[in-house]
């Protein structure tokens, strides 16, 4: 056979493809599933604001302008962890925070921002968390980036860190009011 | 309350339940066979119908309304996957993305087969140096055996001393 001298290589190969394959694997977050809402328009709510629940919010009153949906909860142990990125965030005046209190009693949410700042132009209660649903929240913290079109631009699965706000947020964030 | 009234009070709730029962275990049944079909985003290698998660009960809640809103099992999984994505269905569906992993399985059986066949064919055209002799002689002392029954007798006779 023709082949044969290099026929030693056929198991060397086959052994680099799988521990390729295994080795990106490690890096992987089986958490992070990717959001099929990615690209589409953000979908509708009309939620009570959490400090004024005589008044409502949907994601048509940001029309016009780039925003974060920022989904948080009182009893969700790694928003803490994010809080102060966001209070940092808000203070930059870059980008408007819109807070989406999930599955919260308002008494409690209301208490927590007291308590640890309050990064957010406006926080809307999703008691029963359906809008959450709507947008496929299944991870508290969360947070999406809207565009001016209302469409969804990007999805952060987890609490923020310094480098996803660094490297991907904010860049998308200036090139979609840029544009 | 005495024992005879919760006795009375439970007859009562079971005479007003009784026509409906029939109907919900219907749809309990199936929204049981649904619901182990769809993944929990919260704890991934658990089914819609076994996690306790919160996130669970909630989407259980939401797919029993549909369901009695009159959606079908089709149009429930499509409201899920249009909010989670593929991932929350137990079974992949067929389409560019997923074929490697719905044919790769049977793509890789077909290349070892491939290979098995390729190797025995192999193997049997190219034979050790001297083969094609050994086996000329091997047939010929079979032969040769076979019509010296003599030889045989004089070698159980030469092995006897031995057994002895």
């Amino acid at each position: 056979m023709t082949l044969k001298p290099l026929r030693w290589l056929i198991p060397v190969v086959v052994f680099a493809v799988i521990a390729g394959f295994l080795y990106a694997g490690l890096f992987r977050d089986p958490r992070e599933v990717p959001s099929p809402l990615v690209g589409k328009q953000a979908p509708a709510f009309s939620l009570a604001e959490l400090h004024a629940p005589d008044r409502h919010l949907s994601p048509a009153d940001m029309r016009g302008q780039v925003w974060l949906l920022n989904v948080w909860a009182s009893w969700c142990v790694s928003c803490r962890e994010e809080h102060p990125l966001l209070v940092a965030l808000a203070k930059t005046e870059l980008v408007p925070i819109i807070g989406l209190d999930y599955k919260d009693k308002p008494g409690d949410g209301r208490a927590w921002l007291t308590d640890n700042g309050n990064p957010y132009a406006k926080s809307v209660m999703d008691t029963d968390g359906r809008a959450g649903i709507d947008w496929g929240v299944y991870g508290v913290p969360e947070t999406f980036v809207v565009d001016r079109a209302g469409v969804i631009r990007y999805k952060q699965i987890g609490p923020l860190t310094e480098q996803a706000l660094k490297q991907t947020i904010l860049p998308l964030v200036r090139r979609l009011q840029a544009s | 309350m005495s024992v005879t009234r919760r006795l009375l009070l439970a007859a009562c709730v079971a005479i007003v339940l009784a026509p409906t029962a029939h109907a919900d275990d219907a749809l309990d049944l199936r929204l049981r066979h649904l619901e182990s079909g769809l993944r929990c985003l919260v704890c991934q290698n658990q089914t819609l119908a076994e996690s306790d998660a919160d996130l669970a009960a909630d989407l259980r809640r939401e797919v029993r309304e549909l369901a009695l809103a009159g959606r079908s099992d089709d149009e429930i999984r499509h409201y899920l996957v249009a909010r989670y994505g593929d991932f929350v269905l137990y079974d992949p569906p067929l389409k560019p993305v997923t074929w490697l992993l719905w044919f790769g399985p049977f793509a890789l059986l077909a290349v070892g087969a491939a290979a098995w066949v390729a190797v025995g064919r192999n193997r049997r055209r190219s034979r050790p140096d001297g083969a094609a002799e050994f086996e000329a002689e091997a047939r010929r002392l079979l032969r040769a055996g076979a019509t010296a029954p003599a030889e045989a007798g004089s070698g159980d006779a030469a092995r006897k001393p031995l057994d002895a």
